[in-house]
This record gives C-alpha cells, structure tokens and sequence, in this order.
C-alpha cells in the first residue's frame, strides 16, 4: 500500500485542562526508525500511547496502516494486532510462564493452535536470545532478560509497527546493552520502529530520524547527523547539552 | 494510579445499560429518601405520650427524648449526670484531636493521660467532694467506652509482646505465644465472654470475687491482644532484615534494638490495620449485652422493655446505631487517610 | 566457669525459658487446686462422662430427630450441625453477595459505585450485633402476622413465624429429574473438555457456556414433560392458622442468615475490589497491546493475579462468618454455642463444656487454616 504507515495530523489531547499533545504532525514511512527523544512532561510517551489507543485523543486523525483510530472497535483491533509495543516496565504477566507470555495472544487472538503458537514462540524466543528460559516465571528472570521476553511477546504477534516506551529506562546500566542489541537487530531486519528513548547512542546508530519534543509540540526534526551535530533550536540544544556530557 | 480500576468503569460498564440503570436507582433513592425523611421528619411526633406516638406514623420522637439520657447512661443517678456528660464530652474532644495527624505531639499523650484521671474522678467520684457512683451503675455508652479504651491501652503492648514471642528463637516461649494467638483467634468473642463469666471465678481462692465488668474486661483485653500481634507481626516481618542486623551491628541488645529500631518503624507501617481493630473491638464491646452488663446495647433493648413504651424498636435501634456508625465511621475515616498519607509517603 | 557460662547466649536463652516454665507451672498449680477445690464446693462433677445423661431440654430447630430424653452428647450434635447449616448457607450466599457489591464497587455508574460504597459503610460501622436484633426486630415486630403474611412472590409467604417457601414434594419423577440433572452435568463437563482440546489444536473456540447451560437444563425439562409436566412442587398454602405444605424457615434461622450475610458481604466487598485493584494498569494495558480483547483480558490476566489477592482474606472472612454464627445465643436460634451454654447452666461443668466448644471451634479454624496454605502454596507466584 502506498503512503505513509502512520500519518498523524494535528493531533491534540487534553488530561483535563493539560493541554499535552499540541497540534502534533507526523508521517512515519514503512520500514522507518524514529527516535522520539524530548523533556519529561512534553508528551512523547503519549504520543506514541495514542498510536495503539492506549490514550485517546480529543482532537486531529491518527491513521495506522491505513485504518483512522476512532471508537470503531473493529477498527481498535485490527490496529493492536498490526501495532506491538513494549513498556518501560515489560508487564509480562507473572502468573504465566515465559512460553505462555508469548503464545497468549496467538491463541486467542489470531486463533493459532497451540502448537503452532508454541514454534512461533520458541522461534521468537531465539531470536532474543532467550530460549532456555522459555519454562521459568517472569519473577526469576532478570530485567535485562524480562524486557527481550517481552519484546518477543510482542513480535509474536507479527507486528508491522513496533513502538518502544522508554524500553531501557528501568534497567540496571549492565542490562541497557542487551536489549539495544535485540532492539538493533529488529531494525536491521526492516521493521518500522518508534521510540521514545535517552539511548543517544541507538539513535545515532539506527534511527533514521530524530524527534524532539517538548511542551507537546514537535520542535524539530532531522537525520541523527544533523540533529546532533547541528541543532537548530535553542530548546534543542539545552536538551542535548543536558544530556550529552 | 497503577490499578486497573479505570480500565474496569471504562470498558465493562458503558452505554445505554448505564443510563437505564442511573435512572432506575435514581428512582429508588429518591423513593427511599422520602420515605425516610417522612418517617423522620414530616409524621414524626415531638410532644405527646406512648399514645399520641402509636397514633401518629411516622417516628416517635418523643421516645427518643424520653429515653435517651438512659440509653446513654444506664442507671447512672440522674441528679448527676452532668459527671458522666462532661467525661464523655472530654473523651470526644481528645477524640477528635487525635485524628488529626496536627496534633500528634507530646502533649496529646499527656492530654490522655490526665483526662484519664479527669473522667475516673468524674464517674466514680467519691473525691473533691463528688458523691461515689458504684461500677455496677456505670452503664451506656462511658461503660462501651470504657471497655474499648482500657481494651486498647493494655491489649496493644500485650499483642506486641505476643507478636515478639511468636518471632522468639526460644522454643517454650514461642510455642506459648503460637498456642495462645491461634486457640484465641480460633474461637468467637462470645465464647471467651462466656469463659471468663463463668470460669474465671473457679480460678479464684475460696472468698475472692471478681467484679463483672473487670471480668469482661480481661475477656476482651485476652481476646483482642491476639488480634493486635498478628498485626503487629505483620509490622515486624515487614522491617527489612537489614535493619536487625544493622542494630546488632551497632551493639544493641535484643530489647534495645527492638525499643529503639524495630518497633517504632514495624508499628508506625501498621497504624491502619492496627485502627481497624480497634474499630472492630469498640463494635465488639456490645457483646457484653449476653453477659448481662450494661453497655449501650443492653441499655438501648432494656430501654424498649418499659410496659409504657413498647414497641419503638425501630426508633431506639436506629438512635443507638447513628451512635455507633458515628465512631467507627470517623475512625476508619482516619484510618483510610492515614493509609492515604502512608501510601504517598512510599510513592516517592 | 560462671561468669562466661551466664554470658553464653545459648545459656541465658535455656535459662530464661526455664524460668518461664516455672512461673507457667506454679501459675498453673494454683489455678489448677483452687479449681478442684471450688468445683468440689460446688458438688460439681468432672469428666465427660455427662455426655451419655439425659439432656432434659427441647431444642427448637434440629436438623436431626432429637428429643429432651436424647443424651447431652446428642444434643451437642444437634447445636453443631446447627452452627454447620447457617454457616454453610451465610457463606455462600456472602461470597456472591460480595462478588456483586465489589464489582457495583467497580462500575463507571456514579449511582452504583456511590450506593455500594453507602452500603459497605453504613453494614461495616454498625455493631454486627445490633444488626442482627434489628433484623430479628423486623420478623418479629413489623412483618404481619400468619393470615395477613406478606407475598412477595408466588409460593413465599413472610410472616412473623418465619419464612415458608415451597419445597419439592415426593413424586416418582422426581428422581428421573435429578438424574437427567446429573447426566447433563457430566455432559457439560465433557463438552468443557472436547471445545478445550479443539482449542488447543485449531485454535477455535467454540462456545462453552451455552450450550452447558443446554445440557443441564434441557434433558431435566424433556423428563419433566415426558411424566406429562406433573406438579412436583410443594405449594404453601394457608390452612385456617398456619400454612401447610412448603418449609417453614424459622425466623431465628431467617435472621441470623440475613444478618450474617449482610455483614459479612460488605468486608468480602472491599475483598474483591481490592484484589482487582491490585492488578497493575501496565497488565491491562499489555495484554490490550497484544489485542486481547476485554472478557479475554479479565478471564485470563486479570482475574488469575486478583484471585491470588482476594482468598486468603476470603477464607478469613469465611471463618470469622462461622465464628459469629455463635451471636445464635442473642436470638435464641440452636446454634452450637447456645446449646453448649444450656448444658453448662444444667451440668455446671463449665471446663469440659468450655474445653468442647474450644475444639470444635478451632477445628473450623484449623480446617479453613488447611485450605488456605494449600491454596497459597498451590498459586504462589514464581520467583527468584
């Protein structure tokens, strides 16, 4: 299909009088990688929340591959199934093992049988690297090895968009790497990836474009050469000099 | 707020079954209301007899009014009851004081301390001139709260010392705390009424007897210090293990560190669930009623045995219950803020 | 030597708790001798052997055939399968009462939500005791007497003597009925079985619950009309002072139930809303990413992780209904408790009457005790 995977035009939300999402424009192309990088507070969490509907917003269109997110339900799941994404804090769920993770929603969502659902897992499962642990508890393994489950989680369910939620923000410094690398390789493989992160060094390496945000707008936007080295606004170089050091 | 109580309203609850339903309870509330603001307000009976109240519909006030000095404070002489009205009104004050976290200080715990004696002085008298009121007529509501307070003054350090015992590395020590919290918890509130009624007399020598409302005391104090240390051990299993060790690290002593380091953090951790016994025992107390003492709910059924005013249940059950709801409602609305303050206190 | 023989840590503990034993022992004895010597005074007699004399009173509600000739022991029985009764009833009826109110707790209707949290208020700072007189004041005060008994549906009548409903009267097809139950019951159960097993091959899930409902409802129905649709009810009816036919529920029995279950309903309310409060947002909000739609997100995220929080003080609640089923003794309903108390006002021997009631009631607690470690121990969390 032609034109852009996700196109979002004057996007606007409001929690309450908070007006956190001000106007936001973007096309996001398939098979792109965007880093969304920004203050707390400027909205970029919500911003890709909006994107599978975990937020919901008042004003603008948001269209996902094709289909606009509004009160349809039909349309609301379509959408989830096409759109995985991964949270800060992974939210596997604890009372199932990591094989029954992955193969949940294949089951009961794409009507898999278990056995196939299982090879699906499993193959996901090596990818990450992870496969050993497919019989353990969430509870046992570590945050490193938590956030590549539940990035596997998400990619059984074959996504075309996948949207990272501050993935690394709440592991331990020596965790950070693995799940950039699994994160790296999706990349490589072609998917399109939005993510709100303060890895620099991932949006260096493997965005395609940099996004900064801050009070709800998009200030600016460029290749990760260009953003880096020449940022144009001041709000984006205070930010870089905050973070950069 | 990380629940999933938003998701719950958004998602199971949406849409016309809601509006029909609004509308629905709307209407019976509405129906409800009046007709309670009827009984009690509009065919209520102000003035009059037992008569005048069996004629008329709506509540009989004037049973509430004739009766309520008695439900309040059983037998106590009358000429007097001025004593018990002020030690009851000094109880409420520092009551109320101590629900607010403001004025947590010192001076609260010396405030309590002296009203204690203020209002042993005031209901028992026999000092500063006042004429001696015998326990046996103290009854109503001083006697409920009497019976919760003294209740919760020694049942609370003899639930910690439980708690304690039941952690003790010390077999006969534990072994005792165990058997005693877990055949007290097993067991009604009645039973142990009962027990010490009738029991607690055999125990005693030839010639010793024991006032009634001493023995129900002790009933509840046994009673409830059970309760208390499986609160508190709840508290003390809650103190990381580090804060032991760092004690002993430093060279204290069992006692010391349990005084000085775990106590004063494992208690303050259970302050709700410690408030929410206590709301149960001060609801507890009205089961003194089948030991025949009188509290505010013998007095409130003994008030509706009066062969002139029979048959206001309604009216004296509801009177007595406003009573209770108001104390337990203000305490576990301080124990839910407490729980409030706490909880936002660890969210940082 | 004695200075490190106190020092030694293992020492003082050893000697601590031999004075303990002690000071239990010597407490003990002067207990134990003022009792002997009291119950002596008394002309009161020792051990059990009370349990095979003659009970010499009536007993209002039995559950058993029983008799004021019947041994103490029998009697004791009676008060027990009592206690058993409404504690069985009052619990099961709590439990789902608790379900509702917890989840009206839930709802996004401002009405619903307000009203339960008025009820669970208003049940939960109110005496359980004055509840209970209050109830037992409606049957026994305001509902109308015999011939005037209130209707409020067909076949139930309110009266002050209680609650009468219909019961199920003996007719041949009355057994066939039960057994077509039963045989569509083991159906449904299989059905459970083969859409489960479709599911996990094909990954379709064929409806469950309907066509259970199918199984054991339909097959009882085509029995029932194969006898020709018999009248297999006992309808009350009202026969000059009293009503015949139909089970009489007494109103001791009545209130105790409502009472109990009102109370306890209200703390297994604030249970179940917790225990699903409890589940993390980031859950609900994973399992919504994955595309899992609502009933699949409540019945396989949800519901599992808020079990896990809402039984164990379930079970407490469970324990503490049985428990005050004892405040029977306030309203003179049979239970246990009241007829223990009768058998030591008539026997006088009050530590092997007490001494009972102690065992019975702790084996409740041990029993729910049981069930809540192996149920803790059956769905604990997994962790390092």
């Amino acid at each position: 299909m032609s034109g852009p995977m996700i196109k979002i035009q004057n996007l606007n939300k409001w929690y309450g009088d908070f007006h956190v999402l001000k106007d936001v424009n973007l096309d996001v192309q398939k098979s792109e990688k965007i880093v969304i990088c920004g203050p707390s507070g400027s909205g970029k969490s919500t911003l890709i929340r909006c994107m599978n509907r975990l937020e919901i917003h008042q004003k603008g269109s948001l269209i996902v591959d094709g289909i606009e997110l509004t009160d349809d339900v039909k349309n609301l799941e379509i959408v989830r199934r096409e759109v995985g994404m991964v949270f800060q804090h992974f939210n596997l769920f604890p009372h199932l093992t990591i094989l029954e993770n992955l193969t949940l929603a294949p089951r009961w969502v794409r009507k898999m049988s278990k056995k196939d659902a299982v090879e699906l897992a499993m193959h996901y499962l090596e990818r990450v690297q992870i496969s050993e642990q497919a019989h353990k508890y969430p509870g046992q393994l570590s945050g490193g090895q938590q956030q590549r489950v539940a990035i596997a989680r998400s990619l059984c369910m074959k996504p075309k968009i996948m949207l990272f939620d501050e993935p690394t923000s709440a592991l331990d410094p020596e965790m950070v790497k693995e799940v950039l690398d699994v994160m790296v390789s999706l990349a490589d493989d072609g998917m399109t990836m939005l993510c709100v992160t303060h890895e620099m060094g991932f949006a260096k390496s493997v965005a395609d474009r940099v996004i900064f945000m801050d009070a709800g707008t998009i200030v600016e936007e460029n290749n990760p050469e260009d953003f880096f080295s020449n940022p144009q606004h001041e709000r984006t170089k205070e930010f870089l000099g905050q973070i950069l050091h | 707020m990380s629940n999933s109580i938003d998701w719950f309203k958004k998602n199971l609850f949406n849409g016309w079954l809601n509006s029909v339903l609004t509308v629905v309870c709307f209407y019976l509330v509405i129906k409800f209301g009046a007709g309670v603001i009827q009984w009690l307000f509009i065919d209520s009976v102000w003035e009059g007899t037992s008569q005048t109240c069996r004629q008329a519909d709506g509540a009989c006030l004037v049973f509430i009014k004739e009766k309520f000095l008695f439900i309040l404070f059983g037998f106590y002489p009358r000429e007097i009851i001025w004593r018990p009205i002020t030690g009851v009104f000094i109880f409420c004050l520092l009551l109320f004081l101590t629900m607010n976290r403001k004025f947590w200080s010192k001076k609260l715990i010396y405030g309590w301390f002296l009203s204690f004696i203020v209002m042993a002085i005031l209901l028992k008298g026999g000092v500063l001139g006042f004429v001696p009121v015998d326990s046996d007529k103290w009854g109503g509501l001083p006697l409920t709260l009497i019976l919760a307070t003294v209740g919760l003054i020694f049942s609370y350090p003899l639930g910690i010392l439980l708690a304690l015992g039941r952690r003790s590395e010390m077999p006969i020590i534990k072994s005792f705390s165990v058997i005693y919290i877990e055949i007290i918890r097993g067991v009604p509130l009645i039973s142990v009424l009962f027990m010490s009624s009738v029991v607690f007399p055999l125990f005693l020598p030839e010639g010793m007897v024991i006032n009634k409302v001493f023995r129900a005391q002790v009933a509840i104090i046994m009673f409830i210090s059970a309760y208390m240390a499986e609160v508190v051990r709840g508290g003390l299993q809650a103190i990381p293990k580090g804060q032991y060790e760092a004690a002993q690290a430093l060279g204290l002593g069992y006692w010391q560190s349990m005084v000085k380091i775990i106590l004063p953090q494992a208690l303050r951790v259970v302050i709700p669930p410690t408030v929410n016994t206590a709301i149960g025992m001060f609801k507890d107390t009205s089961l003194v009623i089948i030991i025949a003492l009188f509290d505010l709910m013998y007095t409130t059924k003994a008030s509706l045995q009066d062969p002139n005013w029979l048959g206001f249940t309604l009216e004296a059950y509801a009177f007595v219950a406003c009573i209770y709801f108001i104390f337990c409602f203000s305490m576990s609305r301080f124990s839910q803020r407490l729980e409030a303050d706490i909880k936002s206190k660890q969210e940082h | 030597m004695n200075a490190s023989f106190l020092r030694d840590a293992r020492n003082r503990a050893i000697i601590f708790q031999i004075m303990a034993i002690l000071i239990i022992f010597f407490i003990g004895n002067f207990l134990y001798s003022n009792v002997s010597a009291n119950l002596e005074r008394q002309n009161i007699a020792s051990g059990f052997g009370f349990f095979s004399k003659e009970a010499g009173f009536e007993i209002a509600e039995t559950m058993i055939n029983y008799g004021s000739q019947d041994s103490y022991l029998k009697a004791l029985a009676v008060g027990a399968l009592n206690t058993i009764k409404v504690s069985l009833i009052g619990n099961i009826f709590a439990i789902i009462l608790g379900i509702i109110v917890g989840v009206m707790r839930l709802s996004s209707n401002w009405m619903i939500e307000k009203l339960s949290k008025g009820y669970i208020e208003v049940i939960r700072n109110i005496p359980l005791l004055l509840q209970l007189y209050f109830v037992y004041a409606i049957f026994v005060d305001i509902f109308p007497s015999v011939r005037q008994a209130l209707n409020p549906f067909y076949g139930v009548y309110l009266s002050n003597r209680g609650v009468v409903i219909p019961s199920i009267s003996d007719h041949v097809a009355n057994n066939w009925i039960f057994l077509a139950h039963f045989v569509g019951l083991v159906g449904s159960f299989f059905w459970f079985k083969k859409c489960n097993k479709i599911f996990e091959e094909t990954g379709v899930m064929k409806a469950r619950y309907l066509p259970s409902l199918f199984f054991i409802f339909i097959p009882p129905l085509l029995v029932w009309g194969g006898f020709g649709f018999p009248l297999t009810w006992d309808i009350p009816q009202l026969t000059g002072f009293n009503f015949s036919g139909g089970i009489t529920i007494s109103p001791e029995f009545s209130s105790l139930l409502v009472g109990l279950v009102l109370y306890t309903s209200a703390f297994n309310a604030e249970i179940v809303r917790s225990g699903i409060n409890s589940v993390k947002k980031g859950q609900i909000e994973a399992a919504s990413a994955l595309g899992l739609k609502p009933r699949l997100t409540l019945s396989l995220v949800v519901l599992p992780q808020a079990l896990r929080v809402i039984i164990p003080p379930l079970t407490s609640q469970v324990l503490n209904l049985t428990k005050n089923s004892s405040l029977a003794v306030a309203i003179a309903y049979p239970d246990f408790l009241n007829v223990s108390n009768t058998a030591l006002n008539q026997t006088g021997q009050a530590i092997e009457v007490i001494t009972l009631v102690i065992i019975v009631y702790l084996s409740f607690s041990l029993i729910s005790s049981l069930f809540m470690n192996w149920y803790n121990k059956k769905v604990a969390l997994v962790e390092r």
